[in-house]
Parts: structure tokens; sequence; C-alpha cells
């Protein structure tokens, strides 16, 4: 039995395509992907997230045991502000990729990959049984909140007007990466974040997990008339490739570390120590053995997850492709792939294997689409 | 969606038009509706002996990549350049100008086993 958000039904009555996503039964597509894609990033598009997990860190300890977790400086994030962070293993691989909300000096709520919830539960709860133990003064509580959030992320230039419609709260001054916790209409408490994965603006909205079907409806009454469209885990995945963001899964995963994931910017080496920090050290000190890259391709094709890349004369392989589609807006194949540092700069001709054929193509830069 | 008389159609959603010893063949309408906007398509190289069952391309939607069967065996005579340069043709006009190869077969009496419209339709109900 397929695990189903609050606002399951909504996505049948609109037409939604449900497919399994990780045992959650969700719609890949209403109108078809390249039309919510491109609704998106003309006028807004609207997104059921509520599959993704939320875990609460609670106490006086909460902020130094989290900053052991991640790589990111928790310490510099104020009270109503985001950050964007990995958590990793000793060995300097992945856990998760994550956004931590602080919404107060004592509580951060941690938002991480649907598929890794129980995961990084787990693993946070085993951190905080060791920190209780050699610290049995401190006061620190991990919960998984995951059931008692719905979440739904609206984004694109008509998304902020939209969300505004339904709240009192100011949101022009919720800057990017910052939150408010207000009401929406109806008196629904939401926390509302300028943060998102389309490179649009716009914001993810938390509310209970019982609001969700009310909050989508109101969502789409506002917004339907300003051509927003609901959007399926197909153009999300789109989206997100446009701006090169990572997925778990992909480009991230317990094998790869944040320096050749191109999440070096997240990983604060002169920060307290954390967990994985030696080693990423260590592989800083080494050199990297491969690199996240963009790719376009010179001839016909469109590379996909898994496709092997060779060098231009086909004798060496150097990595694989870790993400690729038709991009809705280039209206061309791109790729994100890993390979091996020689062959990692702007320009540098690689092949990609598609259906045991060779076909050139470009090291690009990335983001593939400017966005402002 | 009236798929069309004059053809025949696969468990593969695909479709044959029989003309003398020339076959036409293309996806069919249920075919572009699973796979959504297509984005890619790509076929054989004329004088290509194919067999009965043997992949001869694929269409790909942004999402995925799928596998054209060749509903019979026979040699690639001609392919439709048109929706290899503008492959969202397929989603438009699947059963007539968005034809995708056309085989030259020995023997096309054996395309009369494939399903007819009216049995297509109930296939295709009964995979709902």
């Amino acid at each position: 039995m397929l695990k189903r958000t609050a606002i399951f039904e909504e996505h049948r009555k609109l037409g939604g395509r449900l497919i399994d996503f990780g045992g959650w039964e969700l719609p890949v597509q209403y109108s078809g992907v390249m039309d919510e894609h491109l609704a998106c990033r003309k006028d807004a598009g609207l997104f059921d997230v509520s599959h993704m997990g939320e875990l609460e860190v609670r106490g006086d300890s909460a902020e130094s045991f989290l900053n052991y977790l991640v790589t990111n400086d928790v310490s510099k994030v104020s009270v109503g502000q985001a950050q964007y962070t990995v958590m990793c293993h000793e060995d300097g691989g992945i856990i998760d990729d994550l956004i931590i909300y602080k919404r107060a000096s004592d509580r951060f709520l941690l938002v991480v990959n649907a598929s890794n919830t129980e995961k990084d539960f787990a693993h946070i709860k085993r951190a905080e049984q060791s920190f209780l133990e050699s610290h049995p003064e401190c006061e620190l509580r991990v919960e998984n909140l995951s059931s008692l959030f719905s979440q739904i992320a609206i984004q694109g230039p008509k998304a902020e007007a939209i969300l505004q419609s339904l709240t009192t709260s100011s949101l022009s001054e919720v800057k990017n990466y910052w939150f408010i916790e207000g009401q929406l209409s109806g008196g629904i408490p939401a926390l509302m974040a300028r943060t998102g994965y389309t490179g649009e603006d716009g914001f993810e909205i938390y509310v209970p997990w019982d609001a969700g079907p009310v909050v989508w409806k109101m969502l789409l009454e506002q917004g339907l008339p300003e051509g927003m469209k609901p959007c399926g885990l197909g153009a999300r995945d789109t989206l997100r490739l446009e701006m090169k963001y990572p997925l778990y899964g992909n480009e991230l995963s317990d094998e790869t570390h944040p320096l050749e994931a191109g999440l070096g910017w997240v990983v604060k080496m002169n920060k307290v120590d954390f967990l994985g920090k030696a080693a990423l050290l260590q592989k800083k000190e080494e050199g990297l053995t491969r690199q996240l890259v963009g790719l376009k391709l010179l001839e016909r094709g469109i590379p996909r997850h898994g496709y092997e890349v060779y060098s231009v004369d086909g004798l060496e392989r150097l990595g694989f492709i870790t993400s690729g589609t038709q991009s809705p807006c280039l209206k061309e194949a791109i790729a994100v792939a890993y390979v091996k540092p020689t062959h990692s700069t702007l320009g540098a001709q690689i092949k990609v294997e598609i259906r045991g054929v060779k076909v050139l193509g470009e090291v690009v830069a990335t983001p593939f689409l400017k966005r402002k | 969606m009236n798929y069309p008389e004059g053809l025949k159609y696969t468990k593969d959603h695909e479709w044959a038009k029989v003309e003398g010893q020339i076959v036409t063949v293309g996806i069919t309408d249920h075919a572009q509706k699973s796979l959504g906007d297509v984005v890619y398509c790509e076929l054989p190289a004329c004088g290509r002996s194919l067999k009965a069952g043997e992949t001869f391309g694929v269409v790909e939607s942004i999402k995925a990549v799928s596998d054209l069967y060749s509903p019979v065996s026979g040699k690639v005579v001609e392919t439709n350049a048109s929706v290899v340069a503008e492959p969202a043709q397929l989603n438009e006009d699947p059963h007539h100008s968005a034809w995708m190869i056309k085989l030259e077969v020995l023997d096309p009496s054996v395309l009369n086993q494939l399903m007819s419209a009216a049995d297509y339709v109930k296939y295709v109900e009964s995979l709902k």
C-alpha cells in the first residue's frame, strides 16, 4: 500500500497521472511536463511536496549539536533564516542534503528528502543518544514531525502575489532564504519560507497535515486565473535540472562527498569540528578524483542517468551521467555528470554513449538557465 | 480518439498500413498520450533489414526512452525525416502525417494476424 499525502484526492480530481515515488503515490504530471514546467517559469507552479520529511531539534544545546552534524555553519543562521547544507558520514559521504529553518534560538526545523527521512532520523537519534550520554546536563530533544506537516511549494514570478492574497503577513519583507510564521485565510497556521527547488522566486509553505487540501485549493483558486498550474514530479525534476540543483540518489549519495559534488560552498572547514571534517580535509589535500559538471551535446541525442562518458577518442572512460533530459526552456539536451578532473574545465570535449553509439558533447557553465 | 479502420494494431501500441509490398509503421494515439511530449525520435537507416519484433529506433519524452518494435520482417525503404526533425508531430498526428518508417515486406499477409481498430480499442480499455 503506497503512502498518500493529505492532498491526494485533489490530485485525482485534477486528473494527475499517479506513480509510485519512493513508496508515495504522487502525480508525475497533470497537463504535461513541458506545459507545467513552462507555466512555472512564466507565471507560477504549485507543487505538493508533503512527502518530504520534517525533523525537529530543540533545546539549549540544539545549535551546537546540529553544528556538529552538518557541514555548513549553523551558528551563522539568525532566527527566521534558513540554510541549505549537507549531512555527512565520518568518511565524508553524504547522508542527505537538507534545509535548516531556525525558528528560535533553541528550535530548529530540518526539512529532508522523503527517501531519506527514516535514515536521517535514525542517524540524528543515535547522535542525540551519544550526545546526551556524554552531556547529561544538556537540553536536547529530536523528533520526527513529518506526519504533522503538509508542505506545498508555490514557485514562479507570480508566486508571491498569489500567496499574498491569502495572508496578511507582508511577504515582500521576507528575503531570500528567510521565512515567517503567520496565518493563511481561515486562521491556518503557516510557516512561509522564500525557498524552493526551481530557480524561480517563490515560497515553500508548511501547514498542519490536515490543512493540506484546503490550502492547496485556496492557492489554486487564486492562482489558476493568473496562469498558475499544478505541477507534478516530472516538472519538478526538469526545473531543478535546468538550475543544476542536485538530486539525492542521482548527484548525491552515501558514496559521493560534497567537494566533488560542487557543494564545497556549504562545507565550512573553518568552523568547529563536524562529522566528516577530517575525511573531507584529507580529500581536499589529495585532490578530487572526479567532479560534477554540466554537459551539452553537440550532436543529436539525449543523455540519461547512468549513460557512460568517454574521451573523444573513445578509449578512456571518464565518468557517467547522473541526470539528463531535454530542457523545456532551452529546447536542447542537458545533463550533469561526474567526470575525471582532466575533463572538467569549460569547453572540454567528451563523448556520451547512447545505445552503443558515442555522441560528442562538451562541458558547459551552469546553471544551464540564467535566472535573475 | 478514433483509430483508423484501414490500419492494423500491435500490443506495443504501433500501427501498420499495408499497401501491396510496402508496410508503413507508426505509433498509436494511445502511445503518444502515454509518452507525453515527444522530444526526440531516432529511426533506422534506409536499407536496414529488420526482423519481426526487432527494435528499430526510439521515441523519447522528457522523462523516458521508449523502444520502437518492427511488427514484421522487412527492409527499411523510407523513413520520415520530418518526424525526426520535429518529433512533436507524433503527439499531433500519430496515425497519418507522423508515420515513421516504410518497410518492403515479402509476405504482408502475416499482418492479418494483428488487431483491427475495434480489437485495439478493446485492448486499450483492458489496460486501464
